[in-house]
C-alpha cells in the first residue's frame, strides 16, 4: 500500500529527512552577483585548474561533494548513496565525480530540475529507511553548455531578450536521517508537459506550463495555499517564465504572488548582460544550497517549496523541429526552528 | 483540442516575450557594417594607390579582411562586437571567418583530427555547401546562354 502518497502525486515523508549539510562552489560571474556572500566558494577562471570546460564542471561538482561531506562532519565512506546529474551528454560531470569520490551512485537525468530530483530521490530513500546519509548534487557550466546546446563561444552572434545565461557552479545537499537541518517534508514530482515551445532561446516560456501543473498539484494534494509559505521558488524560469507561471497558477485559482520568485532571478543583476535570467543545473541548485539554506538555518524562512524545472531538448531534437517538454519537481522543505 | 492549446500558448507567449530593440539594433548592425566595409574599401584603395589592378587589390582586401575577422576572434573581440551587432558584423566576410575560426578555437581539445579539422565547417559549412553548389548553377545557365 502507498501509505505515505498524499492526493495525486505527492509523497508525505513522515520521519523528516534532513537536509545537514550544504555546499556551493560558483564561477566568476556568479560570484559578482547579488548572492556572492552566500556561496562557500567564487572560482577565479572557470577552468579550474584543468584542461577542458567539461573537466572543469566534473570537477566543480566533485569538490562540492567534498565540501558538503566535510561540512556535515563526514567522510565520502560515510555518504551510502550519491544521486546527482548535470547538463552534459551522458550526465559526465556527475558519473566522472562518482567515479572518484567511490560512493554508489545514481545518475540522474532532469535537465535543470535535477536538483529537486535527487533530493527527492535522496529523501526518499532516507524515510523508506534504505539509508542514513545521502547527497543530492547536480553542476552546470555556461561554457560547456553553450558549445553542447548552442554556438563556440567565439561566435560573434546575437542572444535576443528572452535568452538565458547558464549558471556555472553546483549545489550539493548531505540529506540524514538523524541529525540537525532544514527537512524535507513533501515532494511533488511532475509531469511532463509540452505546450509546443520550439524557440530554444525562450526556455522559460517552455518550462513554465510544467512549473505551473506541479505547483497547482501540490496545492490540491497537500492543502497548503501562499499563506502557508514564505517562499516559493522556481528553479530557472527567468523573468518571462516567472511571469507566466504566476498567471497560469492564478488561473487555477491559487495566488503565489506574495511569496514567488525564480531563482534565475536572484541569482543574477540586471547589469550582468543575461537578459531573462539564469539557467541550468547549478542554478536552482547553488541559490537553494546557498542562500536559502542559509535562511532556513536562520529560521528566516519557515517553510519553502523549490520548485525545479527542467527543459528536456536535446541538440538533435530541436533540429528534428521537436518541441520544447518541461518538468518540474517541487520539494517542502521547512526550517527546524519553532515559531511558525 | 491538443493542438488549439498549443496555438493558444504559443500566441500568450508571443505577446507576452520582449521585443528586440529594432531600432537599436538596426543602428549598430549600420554602424558596424557600414564600418567594416569602410575598412575593406580603405584596403583596397590604398592597394590600387600602390599601384596593384583592381582585380589584385580586391583580393588583397578579401585576404586582410579574413585575417582581420579570424584575428580578432582569437583575441575574444568579436563576439562582443557580433553581440551588439548582429548580422552588421555578421554579414561581412570577418563574420565567415570568426565561424571557422570560433568552433576550430573551441573543438581543439578533442584533438586535432575530430575537433579542430571536423568542427571547422559547422557553421560555415551550410555556407559553402549553398554558396558553392549556387555558383555551379549559374555557371551552367551562363554556359547555356552565352
Amino acid at each position: 500500500m502507498a501509505n505515505n502518497k498524499v492526493g495525486q502525486q505527492t509523497l508525505k515523508l513522515n520521519s523528516h529527512p534532513k537536509i545537514i549539510a550544504t555546499a556551493s562552489i560558483v564561477g566568476p560571474k556568479e560570484g559578482e552577483g547579488p548572492l556572492k556572500e552566500y556561496f562557500d566558494m567564487v572560482l577565479q577562471d572557470d577552468y579550474f585548474g584543468e584542461k577542458s570546460w567539461e573537466k572543469a564542471e566534473s570537477k566543480i561538482l566533485r569538490e562540492t561533494v567534498k565540501l558538503a561531506v566535510q561540512k556535515a562532519g563526514l567522510t565520502p565512506e560515510d555518504i551510502h548513496y550519491m544521486l546527482g546529474g548535470d547538463l552534459l551528454n551522458q550526465i559526465i560531470s556527475a558519473s566522472f565525480a562518482a567515479r572518484e569520490l567511490k560512493i554508489p551512485f545514481f545518475g540522474l537525468y532532469g535537465a535543470c530540475s535535477t536538483m529537486a530530483e535527487s533530493l527527492t530521490l535522496g529523501s526518499i530513500l532516507i524515510d523508506g529507511q534504505y539509508a542514513d546519509y545521502v547527497v543530492a548534487v547536480t553542476s552546470s557550466h555556461f561554457s560547456s553548455a553553450e558549445r553542447q546546446f548552442r554556438f563556440p563561444l567565439e561566435h560573434g552572434n546575437q542572444r535576443p531578450p528572452t535568452s538565458q545565461w547558464t549558471v556555472t557552479g553546483s549545489g550539493a545537499m548531505v540529506v540524514a536521517s538523524g541529525g540537525e537541518g532544514p527537512c524535507v517534508t513533501y515532494v511533488t514530482p511532475g509531469r511532463v508537459i509540452d505546450l509546443g515551445i520550439k524557440d530554444a532561446n525562450n526556455m522559460g516560456a517552455a518550462m513554465a506550463p510544467a512549473a505551473a501543473h506541479t505547483i497547482v498539484a501540490h496545492f490540491r494534494d497537500t492543502g497548503f495555499l501562499q499563506r502557508d509559505y514564505d517562499v516559493i521558488a522556481t528553479g530557472d524560469l527567468g523573468k518571462i517564465g516567472k511571469d507566466i507561471t504566476q498567471e497560469m497558477v492564478l488561473k487555477e485559482g491559487y495566488d503565489i504572488s506574495l511569496v514567488y520568485t525564480d531563482c534565475g532571478i536572484e541569482v543574477f543583476s540586471d547589469d550582468q548582460d543575461v537578459n531573462s535570467g539564469g539557467s541550468g543545473c547549478g542554478c536552482s541548485a547553488v541559490v537553494t544550497c546557498g542562500y536559502f539554506y542559509d535562511r532556513l538555518v536562520k529560521g528566516e524562512i519557515k517553510r519553502m517549496l523549490l520548485v525545479a524545472t527542467g527543459a528536456l531538448l536535446s541538440p538533435t531534437s530541436s533540429q528534428q523541429g521537436e518541441s520544447i517538454p518541461g518538468i518540474a519537481h517541487a520539494v517542502t522543505i521547512e526550517s527546524m526552528s519553532k515559531g511558525r | 483540442m491538443d493542438n488549439q492549446m498549443k496555438q493558444q500558448y504559443n500566441d500568450y507567449v508571443k505577446q507576452k516575450q520582449p521585443q528586440p530593440a529594432l531600432v537599436k539594433n538596426l543602428l549598430w548592425a549600420f554602424v558596424v557594417g557600414g564600418l567594416i566595409c569602410d575598412v575593406g574599401q580603405f584596403v583596397i584603395n590604398a592597394s590600387v594607390s600602390f599601384g596593384f589592378n583592381k582585380e589584385e587589390a580586391s583580393t588583397i582586401g578579401v585576404v586582410v579582411m579574413i585575417f582581420l575577422g579570424a584575428f580578432l576572434t582569437g583575441l575574444g573581440v568579436y563576439d562582443q562586437i557580433g553581440k551588439r551587432a548582429g548580422a552588421g558584423s555578421i554579414v561581412p566576410i570577418t563574420g565567415f571567418a570568426n565561424s571557422i575560426v570560433s568552433p576550430a578555437m573551441e573543438f581543439k581539445r578533442e584533438g586535432y583530427v575530430f575537433g579542430v579539422a571536423a568542427k571547422m565547417f559547422v557553421l560555415a559549412g551550410p555556407v559553402l555547401v549553398y554558396g558553392i553548389a549556387t555558383s555551379v548553377i549559374i555557371g551552367i545557365i551562363y554556359g547555356i546562354f552565352s
